[in-house]
C-alpha cells in the first residue's frame, strides 16, 4: 500500500466565525483571513509536506476556493514548490476540477510541466469537484459532467499527442492548434485519478483504467469499488488494489489517548467542511434526479450525514472520534491500533492500494503534526507495505 | 391531458385548451403548473397553447440544446408547425425572456406580445444585480422575494408522486442549464428590443423582488410600443398570485382598451 500524506492547509483561525455564520465557504468574507497569520500557516504546511519526503511518505495536494477550510487555490502552485522541495515522494494532484476550469489545455500544460520538473513523479487527478465549488467558479452545474468528459478527453489527448498541433472544436472547448510544450515525462500521460461516490463513477473510471478514490465515507466506497472491479472484469482485465484509494483522517500516538487526541484535532476539518450555506450544497444538475427526488421527499435536510458500519447515521459536523471511527472516516490510536483498523477496513472494502492520509486538519499544531507524520511513517507505513505490496509507481492501466 | 407534439426533431409536451384567437403561453422557470387556474381562465377567451419547455414535464431535452436562442427558434418552429396567425405571444419570468428572444427575430405569426415579469435583459452596471440570485439564497429567502404571499407558492413534496417530483427536478436542472451564465439574461438582448414591432404589454407584480418594477421600466423604455402595468398584491408570478387580474388585464390589452 502506498500512503499519501494530505492536508487541506486549513485556515482554522476563522472557523468560529464561519460556524457562527453557518457557512465556512462562499459567503464568509475574507476580512476574516489575516494575511500575516496566513503567511505563517502556508509556510508551515509546506514544511510538513516536505517532511513526508524524508520519512518515506508520498504527497497529495488538493484545492478549494473561497473557504476557510482550505487555503490551497491551485494544486499546480503547491506541487511546483513541493516538486523542488522533495526528491523521492510521488506527487498526487487530487485534483484539478476540470469542469470548473475554463482552459483544459492550460491544465494539460501545467501538469506536463510539473511532471517534467519532478522527474516523472506526478499523478494527475481530474475531478468533478465539490458542489460548493460551482459558486466560486460560476460554472454551469447543469452540464457539469458533459463538460468534465470533454475536458478530460482533451487534456489526455493534449498530453499524449506528440505530432501536433491538433484541432479541437467540441461542445465547450475550441482550439485550432493544440500542441503543448513541455510534454509529460511519463508516457503517454502521468497516471490518472478520479474521485467519486457512485457506482456510475466506478464504472466510468474502470472503462478508462483510472485510479478511483473516495474520501471520508467508508460505507459508500464499497459499491463504487465493487462496480469498478466488475466492469474491469467484463472488459477483460483484473483491477488490483492499486486502482483504489481511500482518504481517512489518521491520528497516531505513543499511547491510544495521544492518537485519539491527534485524530480529534485533525478531524476538526471533517466537522467544518460540510458547514456551507444551503443553496451551495446542491446546485441544479450536480446531483442525479433520483438523488434529488429522495432529498425532496425526505424534507429539508440537515446534511453532512454518513452511515456507520451498523447503518446508523453519523453527523459529520458534531461526530466524536469514536463515531468517526465507526464510519471508517478516522483511524486512530497507537500504531498497532491504526494498523489493525486499516487492515480490517482493507478486508471489508475488498483491498485498496492507496491510503490518503489526512494527517493535519486545522487545530493540530505543528509539533503534533510532525509527530503524527513521523510516527506513522516509522511504525505503520512498513506494515501497510507488507499488507499490500505497492508497485514502484501507480502506472497507467494497460487498457487505455 | 397534454399532448406530445413533434417539432424541430424533438417532442414537446403541449397543453391546448379553449377556442378562438391563439395564445402561445411560455411558462415561468418554476414550471407550467397546468392544474393552476390561469390557463383555464385564459382558455375562456382564447385557444391556449402552452408547451412545457425542454427538460420540463415530459418534454424532451436534446443534448445539443443549451441556450435560450435554441428555445426561441424551437417555439418559432412550433408556431409555424401549428400555422398560428394573429396569435398572442405571452411569457412569464423565464418564458418572458424566451418570448422576447422570439419577438426580436420574427413576429409574423403574432399580433400582440405580453411579458409578465420577464427575465432576460441587463439594465444596470457591472456591480448591479438586476436579477436576484435565485440559486444563491436559501429557499425561504427566495420565497420572500418571489411572492407577495409566500404561502401561495408552497409546494408539498411529501404528498407528491415521485414521477411528478422527478419532473420538477428535471425542470430545475433545465432552468439552470439555460440561465446560469450570464445569469438569467442575454447581455445583447436589450440592444435588439427595438426590433419588436408588436404592441407590447408588460405586466409586473408590485412586490416582485426577483426583478423589480424598476427593472420593468428598462424593458418598457427599450420596446417601441410598450406599456407597463403593475398588479398589486403580487410578486414575481402575478399570473399565479392574481390570476383573474392577470387575465382581465391581458384581455383588455388584446381588445385595445387603454387602462383608466
Amino acid at each position: 500500500m502506498r500512503v499519501w500524506y494530505f492536508s487541506e492547509m486549513a485556515y482554522h483561525p476563522a472557523w468560529d466565525e464561519g460556524l457562527s455564520r453557518g457557512s465556512m465557504r462562499v459567503v464568509l468574507p475574507n476580512k476574516n483571513f489575516d494575511p500575516q497569520v496566513g503567511h505563517g500557516l502556508l509556510n508551515r504546511y509546506l514544511d510538513e509536506f516536505a517532511l513526508c519526503d524524508e520519512v518515506g511518505l508520498d504527497i497529495m495536494v488538493n484545492k478549494h476556493h473561497s473557504t476557510a477550510t482550505c487555503l490551497t487555490v491551485s494544486v499546480s502552485m503547491a506541487l511546483a514548490i513541493l516538486a523542488r522541495e522533495t526528491k523521492r515522494a510521488r506527487l498526487l494532484s487530487l485534483g484539478t476540477p476540470i469542469a470548473n476550469r475554463p482552459d483544459p489545455v492550460r491544465v494539460a500544460e501545467e501538469m506536463a510541466w510539473l511532471d517534467v520538473l519532478s522527474g516523472g513523479r506526478l499523478e494527475m487527478g481530474l475531478v468533478k469537484g465539490a458542489p460548493y465549488e460551482i459558486a466560486p467558479a460560476n460554472s454551469n452545474p447543469a452540464n457539469l459532467m458533459r463538460r468534465y468528459w470533454e475536458a478530460h478527453d482533451l487534456i489526455l489527448k493534449a498530453m499524449s499527442t506528440t505530432d501536433g498541433p491538433f484541432n479541437w472544436e467540441g461542445e465547450f472547448f475550441h482550439y485550432r492548434n493544440v500542441n503543448i510544450w513541455p510534454r509529460p515525462l511519463q508516457q503517454p500521460t502521468p497516471p490518472v485519478w478520479m474521485t467519486g461516490l457512485s457506482a456510475d463513477t466506478g464504472r466510468a473510471a474502470a472503462e478508462r483504467g483510472h485510479v478511483i478514490g473516495t474520501l471520508l465515507s467508508g460505507a459508500v466506497a464499497k459499491p463504487m469499488f465493487d462496480t469498478y472491479r466488475k466492469r474491469a472484469q467484463e472488459l477483460g482485465w483484473t483491477a488490483g488494489p492499486d486502482r483504489f484509494a481511500y482518504a481517512a483522517v489518521v491520528g497516531v500516538g505513543d499511547t491510544r489517548e495521544e492518537g485519539y487526541r491527534r485524530a480529534d484535532l485533525a478531524a476538526g476539518y471533517v466537522r467544518t467542511a460540510p458547514v456551507v450555506l444551503e443553496p451551495f450544497t446542491n446546485p441544479p444538475g450536480y446531483n442525479s434526479v433520483g438523488a434529488n427526488v429522495a432529498m425532496l421527499k425526505a424534507g429539508p435536510k440537515r446534511g453532512g450525514f454518513v452511515l456507520d458500519r451498523d447503518g446508523k447515521p453519523v453527523d459529520h459536523r458534531t461526530a466524536t472520534v469514536e463515531q468517526f471511527m465507526a464510519s471508517d472516516t478516522v483511524f486512530a490510536g497507537t500504531p498497532d491500533d491504526v494498523f489493525n483498523q486499516i487492515r480490517d477496513f482493507n478486508d471489508r472494502i475488498g483491498g485498496f492500494g492507496h491510503l490518503l492520509f489526512f494527517g493535519q486538519g486545522g487545530f493540530l499544531d505543528h509539533n503534533d503534526t510532525v509527530a503524527n507524520i513521523t510516527l506513522f511513517a516509522r511504525e505503520v507505513l512498513p506494515r501497510l507495505r507488507e499488507l499490500s505490496p505497492a508497485p514502484a509507481r501507480t502506472a497507467t492501466a494497460a487498457v487505455r | 391531458m397534454p399532448t406530445t407534439t413533434p417539432v424541430a426533431g424533438m417532442t414537446l409536451d403541449v397543453v391546448e385548451r379553449g377556442k378562438g384567437q391563439a395564445l402561445l403561453f411560455l411558462h415561468a422557470g418554476e414550471g407550467l403548473e397546468p392544474q393552476k387556474p390561469w390557463l383555464d381562465l385564459l382558455a375562456a377567451h382564447y385557444r391556449v397553447i402552452a408547451p412545457a419547455h425542454p427538460g420540463y414535464g415530459r418534454s424532451e431535452l436534446p443534448g445539443w440544446m443549451s441556450s435560450v436562442e435554441d428555445l426561441a427558434y424551437l417555439y418559432l418552429d412550433l408556431a409555424a408547425r401549428m400555422e398560428l396567425e394573429d396569435a398572442i405571444l405571452a411569457g412569464a419570468c423565464f418564458g418572458g425572456w424566451i418570448a422576447a428572444e422570439m419577438a426580436v427575430r420574427d413576429t409574423r405569426r403574432f399580433s400582440r406580445l405580453v411579458l409578465i415579469d420577464p427575465l432576460g435583459i441587463k439594465n444596470g452596471g457591472v456591480h448591479d444585480r438586476d436579477i436576484a440570485d435565485m440559486h444563491g439564497m436559501p429557499r425561504e429567502a427566495y420565497m420572500k422575494l418571489a411572492w407577495a404571499d409566500p404561502a401561495k407558492g408552497a409546494i408539498d413534496y411529501a404528498a407528491m408522486p415521485e414521477t411528478e417530483i422527478a419532473a420538477r427536478v428535471r425542470g430545475r436542472d433545465a432552468f439552470a442549464l439555460f440561465g446560469w451564465k450570464p445569469y438569467m439574461h442575454n447581455p445583447r438582448l436589450k440592444r435588439w428590443l427595438h426590433r419588436i414591432d408588436l404592441p407590447t404589454l408588460l405586466l409586473w407584480g408590485a412586490q416582485d423582488g426577483i426583478v423589480t418594477p424598476a427593472y420593468g421600466e428598462g424593458w418598457c423604455d427599450a420596446i417601441p410600443d410598450a406599456r407597463l402595468e403593475i398588479i398589486p398584491q403580487a410578486g414575481h408570478f402575478p399570473h399565479w398570485e392574481q390570476p383573474e387580474q392577470f387575465v382581465d388585464r391581458l384581455a383588455a390589452f388584446v381588445d385595445g382598451k387603454v387602462p383608466s
